[in-house]
Formats: C-alpha cells, structure tokens, sequence
C-alpha cells in the first residue's frame, strides 16, 4: 500500500496540491481521475520522487520514501510519464533492457533479467521488432516499448502517467488487460492517469478523482462512477449505464 | 502616465548625452560655447546622440521582429548570432577588397548577416521538445562559431588579432560625415511600424498566421531583411552593442503585452533610453577616459538578462 | 561491428603518430624528436581529456550541439592572461612565471565553476541550461572586459596576450605536463566508472531517475570531473574551444551506440587523429603561419554549421 499524507506542493506562488492525502490500495488498479490541472501529474510526479514536494510524507510498505537510497526505490516503484522521446540509437530490446538497471547495475545482465525481458516484449507484442531503432518506430511503438521498460522493471508499484497516448484501441484494452493482470495475479499496485472515463470504469478496481489539490473522491469504481458524483468532477451531464457488470458513462449531451 | 515619464526622462537624457563629454559645453559661459563649443556639437555631440538613439531604437526593434518570427522570446541580435555574422562579412569585405567604401562594406556585412539569419531560422525548426533556454545558447554557440571562422581568416590575412573583440561597440568615433549610413534603420523602423499588426500575426506561428491570410514566407523574409540591414548599419558606423535586442523587448513585453501597435513605441523609447544612459555612463565613469559602451552594455545588459530569466525561468 | 571500427581508429592514429613522429626529422634528428615526444605526450593528454568532457557534456546536456567551451572556462583565463598583463604593463615577457601563472589559471578557473556549477546545481532548483546560459553571458561580459583591455595595452604587450588567446603545443612545459598528466589520468580513470552510470542517463533525466540514479549526484561529479579535465587542459596549452564538437559528433557518426565506453574511446581516439595530424599539417605546411587552435577551430565551426543543416532535429 502506498499511503500519502498531507502533501503540498507549489509553483511558485501556486499551490497545486494542498494537504493531500490518500491511501492507495495494494493489488489493484487505482485510476486518476480529474479535468486538466487539477495535480494529478504533479501527484504521480512527487510520489515517483521526480519532483521535490514542499510538505507530508509518503509511505511505502510503511516507510518514509524520503528514507529510501534511490537504488532501493528503483526496485520498489517504476514510474512513466506521459511523452518519451529520445535522440540516442537504441534497439527496442536495447531499451527494454534498461528496465533491468536497478538490479543489474551495469553488470551483465543473468537468466531471470534476460526471462523479465522476454516477456515484457511478449506483452507488448514488441518480439517482431525488438531489433528495430527506436527512433524508427512509430508513436504507439515507441509507447509500449517504453511500457516494456517498465513491465520489465517489475516493480510492485506502477504509476503511469496517460499511458495509453498514442495508441490505438487494440493496443490500449491490451494494455488495460495487462496491467489488470499484473494487479490481480502478480499482487502489483498500479497507480494510473487516464483521460477515457469508460477505460477507467471498466478497468480499475478503484477510482480516486482530484480537486483544488485535494482528493475529492476515492473509492471502489461502482462508487465512483455515479452521476451526480462525476458531473461534480466533469461539470458534464452523465448517464451511468451497466453492461457485462461494468458501468459504461454516457456524457456526449 | 507610464508614457509622460518615459518622455521626460528621455528627453533629459538626449540633453545630457548633447552636454556630457571631455570637452565641457557648459551653458553658463554662452558666448565662447558659441564658437569652439559649437564645433563640438555639429561634430561630434550630435551625430554621436542621433547615432545612438538610432541605434538603441533600432536594435531594439530588430529584437521584436527575430522573436515574433521565431517564436521564442530569447532571439535577439546577440543570441542568434547576428552580430557576429555582420562583422564577418566586414571582414570578408576588408579581405577580398581591402579600401573599399564604408557603404560597400556595410553590403558585405548585410549579406553575411541574412545568410547568417536564414540559418539561423533554419535551425530553429529543427529543435524540438527543449527548454526556451536551450535556444539563445544554441544561438550563442552560433555566434561564438562564426566569430571562430572569423578569427582564422582574419589571423591568416593579418587583419585583426582576435575577432571576438574587434569592433567592440564604441560611439566615440562617431563623427559628422562618417555616420550617415546609420539613417538606413529609420525607414526599416517605419516598415515596421505600418506593419505592426502583421508582426504581431506572425508571432502566432506559420500556421496561424497563413490561416489568417498572411503571406507568411514574404513577411519572414522582409522582417529578416530589416534586422539585417539595420545590424549592418550598426555595426559599421558603431560596433557592435550586445543585449539590446534581447532586453528591452522583454522588458516591454512584461508591462505592455505583445500587441504589436501599441508597444512598438515603447520599444523604441526605452531603446533609444536605455543606450543613452548607458553610453552617458561610459563617458563619465572613468572621465576624462571612455569606455566603450560595448563593455558597459554587455555587463549592464548581462546582468539584467540573468536576473531576468533567473525570476522567471529557473525551472526551464 | 563496433570492435572492429576502434580497431580502425587505433590504426589510423597510430599511423599518424607515426608520421608526424619519425618524418621529417631534418638536420638533427634527436633534438627534433625529443621535442617532438614531448609535444606528442601533451596531444594524447589533450585530446582525451576533451574527448571524454565532451561527450559526457553532451550526455548530462541531453544535445550534441553544445561543448564544455559555453562554460565560460575559457574566457576566464583569457581575461586573467588580459589583466595580467595589463596590470604589470611594461615588459615583454609574461610576468608571471609559467608555474605561478598555470596554478592560477587553474585554481581561477576551478574556482570559476564550482560557484557558479557546482554550488548553484546543488540547490537542485535550477536546470543545467539555466546555468550553461549564465556561465555563457559571464563569458560575453569578459570576453568584453578581454576586449576593452586589448584596447588600452600597447602593441608589444599585446602579442604576449596573444600567445594566449589561441592554444598551441609548441611550448609546453615539461615539470607542469608531469602534473597534468597525474591529474587527467586520475579523472579519466576516476571517470570510467560512472560510465554505465551515464549510459543510463541517457535515457533522460526522468528515466534515470525511475532507474535508480542519483541524478544530482551524478551530474555535479560529471561537472566537477569536466571541469578539471577543461581547467588543465586550458591552462597547459590555451584555449581549444571546438575540438570537443568536432570529436564527439564524429565519435557518434562512427560509432553509433549508446555505449559511452565506447564513444568516449572513439572520440578520443578521433581526437589524436585530429591534434596530432593538424599539429603536423601546422609545423610542415603551413609553417607555424597559424596554431592548431585557430585551425580547429575553423574546422570544428565549420562542421558545427554542417550538423546543424544536416540534422533532423537538435
């Protein structure tokens, strides 16, 4: 479980997030949900370390992350962010290997490293062009072979910043499953941005949307995804209707 | 209210800029000013004023147009290598025609400087997904470039010793009958103003801007070819006078936005302001010697461009 | 593939090594070699030395536009060279002694970079390009102050300084290259270490971080290690701004990997190639009209203008 207390964070004069506070379950799939500028990357960001925070404290497993050497925190917690581009030559395989760095730490790689890889790639369907240039792919390649990364860095808590951009709908309920995957049989915790209302209802186990750099609401997907609760984070008309079990949101009046 | 005290104060600092200097004219002793001092003015403290306001209003402007067409606030003459491009093509032009007019010099400089220019925007297009900051050290680098061919030339031919400190901006040479040339800005500096509102367009982007009607490539070209025709200009007459371009467009751009019309005079005035202090600051400071108002304006405009960008840009 | 083009390099370096070593020897063959090993022992140093700041510049910049020569080193020790001999006007020799005169520079120098880089990025609130862009209007403003004092001192005085604004071989002292060599060997032994380090940092800042790094730590011992390697190198034989261009696009066009053991090898590799043949072409063909530095750097400017149209993006 990660568990986050009373974070500030400012920008400048801004505050973006405000005494946040927020326990995200262990083993399941949360999603962020919220309009544009609301601190939800900001979020992820301060929790993944990639940005200092002005106050409050985050807990892993029960310990202050503050406290943790970056090494350690590396095989702890893997973090995407939203845009992935680089300039240097690097084979989808090549990349994909990085995702091994914290435990490899530049020595050669060994049998489990090489196992993580291989199936990362599987994953992402990435086995055909796993000898391809990066900067040869297209976008949505370039996406899943950094999702490889991270799957391949097998980490128990993933936090994703909208990955799912630049891909097509195959690719995304793929990633969705995967990562559903991940949550329920091999006990991950993700911690996902996304922007499809109806990706987040029909793939995550929880919901948590933000406002004024608070958590608003947080809770199981079924209590989240109600109406009058999503035209309050929206300021949308919803129309919640259920399929297969799951709510599908109808919002397009 | 901001406007009745940019006049003021631009106004006492031409009447300074006319009185400041090592031959004193001073107002009491009117009769004897009439004759020897009279000299002075026609020669020397007149052209040299009207250079500089020339020049500060002109290199000011030149600033504006670069940044609406490049989209970045941090173009300027200095930081795109401008500068450095014009006292090339004069050296190329003292190399391959040793002697000539100042006027054909001052052709060679514009041609180096628009060449320099168009690379310079072709550049730009090519950089992607960077920080703003990354552009004027691009830009920097540029320059330090060009003035690198320079120097190998100008050591081989046996011209200048080192070219990143030839032609340091100096006023102090600047004498009736050999200053004129400086008047080509005014007109530059009119087009520009008629045309205004089209530069504003441009600095909504090449797509924008086409969408609007705009013909984007002729108006680049043209906006181009002022700056470089003004640098030019400057450069022969007076040197080159770094962080200009760079500073007050900025600074105006904080206090009057970016709509074009009515912040040009702004830019103008406190160009035309900020030389003139800085120049009537090199002729007093270690009076009855002068500093090149290069010196004074690149540490004076240094400084200000890092405080400037350090209040708004750390995190960049 | 990779293995095979070092063993290239090494071949064409060797080969121009030799050439410039035992070629040409003249009338007394000793006293021309003796001199020559000793120039040839501070080429190899030199250009390892910019080869590996170079590319590690470039890693912890994420660009391969910009060099170690933006960071205002250079223009400090020319304004020094300026002011001293301003100062102590009068004679035509350098006043300092070359001992006194090189630990200054370096300590000038050193001193130089560690507020302005060191300090300043340890705070961890500001970019790397925030500063290279300070440390590059710092530079504007001596190269001005450089200009100013160039104006005020007389001819005679003025070919000392010049002596100094441009790198050269041609007179090095043999006690401080002993000290040099101590001091950049370390650094670069020192910095195969960080390597896998920074082939992780490649990535980008935000990956390297997720993958464990210690994206400060890492950058400020790269930025202390680059300043050194800059620091002595200038104090030895002067400026030589572009070669650190030059040698790591070509190491990159070469060798293309990500792998920084291998591109700082072929950039320094590349670099001997460079020094060593241009010092040959400047002692034999030009005739010492021109120094190694001015001539690279025309050729570093010019192929900086080359890459720049050449490339998709910067």
């Amino acid at each position: 479980m990660i568990s986050i207390k009373n974070i500030d964070k400012k920008y400048g004069e801004r505050s973006i997030l405000n005494k946040l506070t927020i326990n995200f379950p262990k083993g399941k799939v949360t999603s962020l949900i919220g309009s544009n500028g609301t601190g939800k990357s900001t979020l992820l960001g301060v929790v993944s370390r990639l940005l200092p925070k002005d106050a409050g404290h985050i807990f892993v497993l029960e310990k202050d992350i503050a406290n943790i050497s970056g090494k350690a925190f590396a095989k702890q917690l893997s973090f995407l962010k939203q845009s992935n581009h680089t300039h240097i030559r690097l084979k989808v395989r090549e990349l994909v290997n990085f995702g091994r760095f914290p435990y490899t730490r530049g020595k050669r790689m060994q049998e489990e490293d090489h196992q993580k890889v291989d199936r990362a790639l599987q994953f992402m369907d990435l086995e055909e062009i796993a000898d391809s240039y990066i900067d040869e792919l297209s976008g949505g390649q370039r996406q899943r072979a950094y999702l490889a990364l991270v799957l391949a860095q097998d980490t128990d808590y993933i936090l994703l910043d909208e990955p799912l951009n630049n891909l097509d709908m195959r690719y995304s309920v793929q990633i969705m499953k995967i990562l559903k995957q991940f949550a329920h049989e091999f006990g991950k915790t993700v911690i996902m941005i996304v922007h499809d209302i109806n990706i987040a209802a029909y793939y995550s186990d929880y919901i948590a949307a933000l406002q004024n750099g608070r958590i608003a609401y947080f809770g199981k997907t079924k209590e989240i995804i109600q109406p009058h609760i999503l035209e309050k984070i929206f300021g949308l008309e919803f129309e919640v209707i259920e399929k297969n079990d799951r709510p599908v949101c109808l919002y397009f009046n | 209210m901001k406007t009745a005290l940019l006049t003021i104060v631009f106004i006492l600092l031409v009447c300074l800029s006319l009185i400041v200097g090592v031959k004193d004219i001073s107002w009491v002793n009117f009769s004897s000013w009439m004759n020897s001092g009279t000299q002075v003015f026609i020669i020397s403290r007149i052209p040299r004023t009207i250079a500089l306001i020339l020049a500060g209003v002109g290199l000011s402007i030149s600033g504006v147009i670069m940044q609406q067409i490049s989209l970045n606030k941090f173009v300027s003459p200095t930081t795109a290598g401008t500068l450095d491009a014009a006292k090339l093509g004069i050296l190329a032009g003292l190399i391959f025609f040793p002697g000539a007019s100042h006027l054909f010099q001052m052709g060679f400089a514009f041609v180096f400087t628009i060449l320099a220019s168009l690379l310079f925007m072709v550049m730009l297009r090519r950089i992607k997904h960077r920080s703003l900051i990354y552009i004027p050290l691009l830009g920097i680098m540029f320059g330090n470039v060009l003035a690198g061919i320079g120097t190998f030339f100008a050591y081989k031919f046996d011209i200048v010793q080192n070219m990143e400190t030839w032609l340091i901006g100096d006023f102090s040479k600047v004498l009736k009958g050999n200053y004129e040339l400086i008047y080509i800005s005014l007109p530059l500096v009119i087009i520009t103003y008629l045309y205004a509102n089209k530069l504003t367009a441009l600095g909504l982007g090449k797509d924008m801007a086409k969408s609007l009607g705009l013909n984007y490539n002729l108006f680049v070209l043209i906006g181009l070819t002022c700056v470089s025709l003004t640098v030019s200009a400057i450069m022969i007459t007076a040197g080159a006078i770094p962080f200009l371009g760079l500073i007050v467009p900025n600074i105006v751009s904080l206090f009057y936005g970016d709509n074009l019309k009515k912040s040009l005079p702004y830019t103008a005035i406190l160009g035309a302001i900020l030389i003139l202090f800085c120049d009537i600051i090199s002729r007093i400071i270690i009076y009855p010697f002068e500093v090149p108002i290069g010196l004074t304006i690149a540490i004076i405009g240094g400084i200000s461009f890092i405080i400037f960008i350090s209040k708004r840009l750390r995190y960049a | 593939m990779l293995k095979k083009r070092i063993l290239l390099l090494v071949a064409i370096a060797i080969g121009v090594v030799s050439i410039y070593m035992f070629t040409l020897l003249g009338s007394s063959p000793e006293y021309v070699f003796s001199r020559r090993a000793t120039k040839l022992a501070a080429m190899l140093l030199i250009s390892c030395s910019i080869g590996y700041s170079s590319v590690v510049f470039q890693t912890i910049t994420e660009n391969r536009i910009l060099t170690p020569s933006i960071m205002g080193f250079e223009s400090v020790y020319i304004l020094f060279q300026a002011l001293i001999i301003f100062i102590y006007n009068g004679s035509e020799v350098h006043p300092l002694e070359s001992h006194t005169n090189f630990i200054f520079s370096v300590f000038l120098m050193i001193g130089f970079a560690s507020i302005l880089y060191l300090a300043l990025f340890r705070k961890g609130k500001v970019s790397v390009y925030f500063l290279l862009l300070i440390g590059l209007i710092l530079g504007t403003i001596f190269m001005s102050m450089t200009g100013f004092i160039e104006l005020l001192i007389d001819p005679n005085e003025f070919s000392i300084i010049q002596k100094y604004l441009f790198a050269s071989f041609n007179d090095i002292n043999t006690n401080l290259l002993g000290i040099s060599t101590i001091i950049l060997l370390s650094t670069l032994i020192g910095g195969a270490f960080i390597l896998h380090k920074l082939d992780v940092l490649s990535l980008g800042k935000d990956h390297a971080v997720n993958l464990g790094i210690n994206y400060q730590r890492l950058v400020q011992i790269s930025l202390l290690l680059i300043t050194v390697q800059v620091a002595i190198s200038t104090a030895l034989v002067g400026p030589i701004t572009f070669l650190g261009i030059l040698i790591a696009n070509l190491s990159y066009e070469f060798l293309p990997t990500y792998k920084h053991k291998y591109t700082i090898l072929g950039a320094c590799l590349i670099g001997i190639i460079f020094v060593v043949g241009g010092q040959y072409l400047v002692e034999n063909l030009f005739n010492m009209a021109t120094t190694i530095s001015i001539l690279i750097n025309c050729v570093g400017g010019i192929y900086f203008i080359i890459l720049l149209v050449k490339s998709r993006t910067i």
